[in-house]
């Protein structure tokens, strides 16, 4: 995207974050926002590591889960502030997932899905497994988010503070994607060896995006946990990381604006369609094909496609 | 000491053969298609729960599992004429999320036709079990084991001297040229997938009478068939029905020995470690990339 098209971008979406307030009619309206924006958070970093590195993980959800266990257990067991908890628990998945990150990354389709799909499943065990640590498949309970005497309350609060971070992180993904690590990460999806021939130290690369990744959904479960006041493992399981795959994937990959559109609409979807709780999966799964077969570039790119096409005729 | 050795024994081969015939379906598909299908572990539940509902209006087991199995063949073909098919030039990282998705909508029909509950089928021939070393072996350990051998067969003789066999074998091994000398390659697709879909099937159902059956019960089954046919080298199919014993026995191993609650996390560490270190896994050759 040229640098014009990204401010606008990135304008469009300071106005709607800045405007929406006024059209949220109650606190339910609000939680669902809130999450929409938590939820757009990951997705921007994962579709870093899909969109734009062409790598995928089945397992992201985990080190969101990881990410909230941390400050649930550091703040609830020991007494932590809720800042340092967060900052220890984004660091502590920085080097777990840099610590995977050569070995996994060596690995290319179908055998990266399985590795990463396998350490989200063993860490999502593990969670469910230590219950004198984690409070098993009951979950986890954590107190407000305070810094330094002053504490994060109120629907509007969350709102401004999940609305901010997302604004933050699609303002620095932009940035990243322009710069020579941007580049270096398109041009290694496009051609391993290619961008190896290049000069392009490929393997430190998808290494750095899969750990920027994997830190920012930890930075998120950190505000998640303080934000809705309980983990469970459910949120780090299996099919938490195929819904975060699925909301890049149907808001296109390698479109920043498409991941968070992606992960707007799908985090508001199953609100709204409550009456479909039972269908819920199908759905999700009838999206994923759909997406993949109909408009394999995303809902966002495809629709801005068809209203170019339409414009030029 | 040694009975609960057998035991544990007993187990590990009986789920074992159901993670090999899970395996092989992976192999069958990722010969003829390279397509690793997530959803393999649905045909399993699939086979399973209608079998379920069959004898639940009254047909009996010998009528209940053909059309069970027929009717999992058909859904396996489907899968691939509607969601493989139409993408069928499509990246490896699209082809993922296609079969999870197929998988994800496979079990959400599932849920909304059987609900979220368990199920279960009564064993084929009684549950008195045999005492063997000190252990108890059910009647049903011996039904898994017994079609699961006839099954390995009875595809061993399908590739070996049916010329359908040896046409997918040949799509398996250069698409180009068997399609030049006059394979239809899209019907060996479809073939693969209901091929896969039967094996599924057949495994889900005999293995129901010992572990009961629910609409959820394809994602892990799936994956730990994914586990046996990485372990013995993708796309080899002694090497599937080899990996599918290891990780079944090492699972119950681990779960009488070390702790049941990890139970489920043993195929994952087995598929790990041969990720990271057995890349072309036991009986895989090595592969070279085509630039």
């Amino acid at each position: 995207m040229s640098n014009g098209g990204r401010y606008r971008g990135l304008a469009v979406l300071a106005l709607v974050i800045g405007l929406l307030p006024l059209g949220l009619p109650n606190a339910y309206a609000y939680d669902i926002a809130i999450n929409a924006a938590f939820n757009a958070t990951v997705c921007v970093g994962l579709n870093l590591l899909i969109g734009y590195a062409g790598q995928i993980s089945l397992g992201h959800a985990a080190f969101f889960g990881l990410g909230a266990y941390a400050s649930g257990i550091l703040t609830g067991r020991y007494g932590w502030p809720p800042l340092a908890a967060l900052v220890v628990g984004a660091a502590g998945v920085g080097l777990l997932s840099w610590a995977l990150a050569r070995p996994v990354l060596r690995l290319k389709g179908h055998f990266l899905a399985m590795a990463t799909l396998g350490i989200g499943i063993i860490i999502s065990i593990v969670l469910n497994t230590e219950s004198w640590l984690t409070g098993g498949s009951d979950g986890l309970m954590a107190g407000d988010f305070s810094v330094a005497g002053w504490t994060l309350r109120g629907d509007r609060a969350w709102y401004a503070m999940a609305g901010g971070l997302l604004l933050a992180t699609v303002w620095a993904a932009g940035n990243l994607i322009d710069s020579p690590v941007g580049r270096a990460l398109r041009a290694l999806h496009r051609s391993e060896v290619g961008a190896e021939v290049a000069g392009i130290d490929t393997a430190r690369y998808k290494a750095l995006v899969f750990v920027l990744s994997a830190v920012l959904a930890a930075i998120v479960g950190s505000l998640f946990v303080h934000y809705a006041g309980m983990i469970t493992p459910a949120r780090a399981g299996f099919m938490k990381s195929i819904e975060l795959v699925t909301m890049v994937v149907f808001g296109g990959l390698a479109s920043t604006f498409g991941a968070v559109a992606g992960a707007v609409i799908l985090t508001v979807l199953p609100q709204v369609l409550t009456a479909f709780e039972d269908y819920e999966t199908m759905i999700l799964g009838a999206i994923m094909v759909g997406t993949m077969i109909f408009m394999p570039r995303g809902l966002l790119v495809t629709v801005a496609g068809l209203v170019r096409a339409g414009r030029r005729r | 000491m040694l009975s609960s050795f057998v035991q544990y024994l007993f187990s590990g081969v009986t789920i074992g053969a159901i993670y090999a015939l899970a395996g092989l379906g992976f192999t069958i598909i990722y010969n003829a298609s390279h397509v690793i299908n997530f959803a393999q572990g649905e045909f399993i539940m699939i086979g399973a729960m209608a079998t379920v509902s069959l004898v639940g209006l009254g047909l009996p087991l010998v009528l209940a599992i053909p059309l069970a199995i027929a009717v999992t063949v058909l859904v396996g073909v489907a899968v691939a004429r509607f969601a493989i098919m139409p993408a069928r030039d499509a990246s490896v990282v699209t082809l993922i999320i296609i079969t999870i998705g197929v998988s994800l909508f496979l079990r959400g029909v599932a849920q909304v036709l059987w609900g979220k509950g368990y199920h279960a089928l009564p064993p084929f021939s009684g549950d008195v079990p045999f005492q063997v070393l000190g252990a108890a072996l059910l009647p049903q350990s011996l039904w898994v084991l017994g079609t699961a051998l006839v099954v390995i067969a009875g595809l061993g003789w399908f590739f070996g001297r049916t010329l359908y066999g040896k046409a997918i074998l040949a799509t398996a091994c250069n698409r180009l040229a068997a399609q030049l000398v006059g394979i239809r390659v899209s019907g060996v697709l479809l073939a693969s997938f209901g091929l896969a879909a039967f094996l599924g099937a057949a495994g889900g159902i005999v293995m129901t009478p010992i572990t009961f059956t629910s609409a959820d019960a394809g994602i892990m089954l799936g994956l730990k068939g994914f586990t046996a046919a990485v372990l013995g080298g993708l796309g080899n199919g002694t090497g599937a029905i080899l990996g599918g014993l290891i990780v079944g026995i090492a699972e119950a191993m681990s779960a009488g020995y070390l702790s049941s609650s990890y139970k489920e996390a043993t195929a994952f560490v087995i598929i790990l470690a041969v990720l990271f270190f057995l890349p072309n896994g036991l009986l895989g050759r090595a592969g070279t990339e085509r630039v």
